[in-house]
């Protein structure tokens, strides 16, 4: 619900060239080689396919716009520094772009204050972030169609899990004191419903 | 573990980022131990960056310029074969292995995170995988024989083995390792003695060879630290990076 609630925020507004599922392919992967071996001009090109989804994920859990930016500034300067460290064998160089920038939004929000103090609980459960800007490209509106489908397959508990804990970066303890549900079955619903995410978006490790 | 849990069912926390600090390095613990818990993480992990594609949102079209200006003054890291995750469990070893750090590279290990090295000590064991190494040549040999030597064993970032040994009547040390990754193209991984807060070179590695026993080169004098750093091609009068691996030496 919550996670379909945020993707309805989208609207088109502006072309962007961003990630997708085709770009995160073999372009990417020869990309980050050449960052790997000190290519600035490659860093360009790599900035100009993954800053978007890393600024996406970002805005996605700190909402705050100037200090998305400066997050979304950090991670992709980490990019360039830790690039020789990317290894291909342990997934697509998208993916880990994209871990890097879950983790440092929410080192960022959990640094900064408890996220039960954050919000009232039914704003956390009731708000979508206010995208004043939104992006979108073809291939994006398929991946969001995507994953808004795949997100509707899960069940009422695993949905909200899921998406509170990766959109608005709540630990899975403050999850299940938001539903008032057990720790045991929040932990199980964040996996279960990854994994049915996993096998409706055909996703391969 | 967590509360007696099969920490199995943590996998989908884990990819979510769901997991406090503590449970986090728990967890990756346990991942270390456990390929099939590693297998769906990275599947989930993977699953939860298309949660994030699907949010994309165009930054201001001034970032670019300020992001790649900013990188021009960022020294790259060297390449090293750890995830993510393990990297930052490393980093927490690293903390609490302060009390191995050099003095004058702490500062940058701690930056470095992954890449320091945290010990046991082994000495009988190493001294048999010391013993066992094809490579030694007969000063390395006489070196391993010696009635004073010492040896430390520590674990490098992915999973490599290093030993340090020293002898105080030969007034040598060396360097063992296996399972080390391969230096980047052009670069060598150089030896170091640590003297009063300086770095005194003591020779390269094979940059083909995965596995070493070297003789350090010069003598031990004064040293109570080792370090290894990556260096351009011939080495370099003084290291130009940080160390990925550092070692009080044995006492």
């Amino acid at each position: 619900m919550e996670a379909i609630a945020v993707l309805e925020r989208y609207r088109v507004k502006e072309v962007v060239h961003i990630g997708s599922r085709a770009a995160a392919g073999p372009d990417l992967q020869e990309l980050m080689a050449r960052v790997a071996r000190g290519d600035q001009r490659a860093f360009s090109y790599v900035y100009d396919v993954v800053a978007a989804p890393v600024l996406g994920v970002v805005r996605a859990v700190l909402r705050d716009h100037a200090q998305s930016e400066e997050v979304t500034q950090e991670v992709l300067v980490e990019v360039w520094r830790t690039a020789p460290r990317y290894r291909e064998d342990r997934g697509t160089a998208m993916n880990w772009i994209l871990t890097l920038a879950h983790r440092r939004a929410i080192d960022r929000v959990r640094s900064v204050e408890a996220a039960s103090a954050r919000e009232h609980k039914a704003a956390l459960l009731a708000h979508t972030p206010a995208f004043d800007e939104v992006s979108e490209q073809v291939e994006t509106r398929l991946e969001r169609e995507q994953v808004r489908r795949c997100l509707r397959t899960l069940t009422e508990v695993q949905r909200q899990s899921v998406s509170l804990a990766y959109y608005r970066g709540l630990t899975y303890r403050q999850v299940a004191e938001l539903l008032s549900l057990p720790l045991g079955t929040v932990k199980t619903r964040l996996r279960d419903g990854l994994i049915r995410l996993r096998d409706c978006l055909g996703v391969s490790a | 573990m967590t509360h007696g849990v099969d920490p199995h069912t943590l996998t989908g926390a884990y990819a979510t980022d769901a997991l406090g600090d503590e449970e986090r390095r728990t967890f990756e613990e346990h991942l270390t131990r456990c390929p099939s818990c590693l297998l769906e993480v990275r599947e989930l992990t993977a699953t939860a960056a298309r949660l994030g594609l699907a949010a994309a949102a165009s930054p201001r079209r001034t970032m670019k310029d300020e992001v790649l200006r900013r990188v021009t003054t960022v020294r790259q890291e060297p390449p090293f074969t750890e995830s993510a995750g393990q990297a930052r469990a490393l980093r927490h070893r690293a903390r609490h292995a302060s009390r191995w750090a050099l003095a004058a590279c702490a500062a940058a290990a701690t930056a470095l995170g992954g890449t320091t090295v945290w010990q046991h000590q082994r000495a009988d064991e190493a001294r048999e995988r010391a013993r066992q190494t094809q490579e030694r040549s007969e000063d390395l040999a006489g070196l391993m024989a010696a009635p004073d030597a010492r040896t430390r064993t520590a674990k490098l970032a992915g999973g490599a083995s290093a030993t340090i040994v020293v002898s105080d009547s030969r007034n040598q040390a060396a360097f063992l390792a296996a399972g080390m990754a391969k230096p980047p193209r052009g670069k060598v991984y150089q030896l170091w003695f640590q003297d009063q807060g300086s770095m005194r070179s003591a020779g390269l590695l094979d940059p083909e060879s995965t596995t070493t026993a070297t003789l350090m080169k010069g003598p031990v004098g004064k040293a109570t630290g080792m370090g290894m750093t990556v260096e351009p091609a011939g080495g370099s009068p003084e290291p130009t990076s940080p160390p990925v691996a550092l070692l009080a030496l044995p006492t």
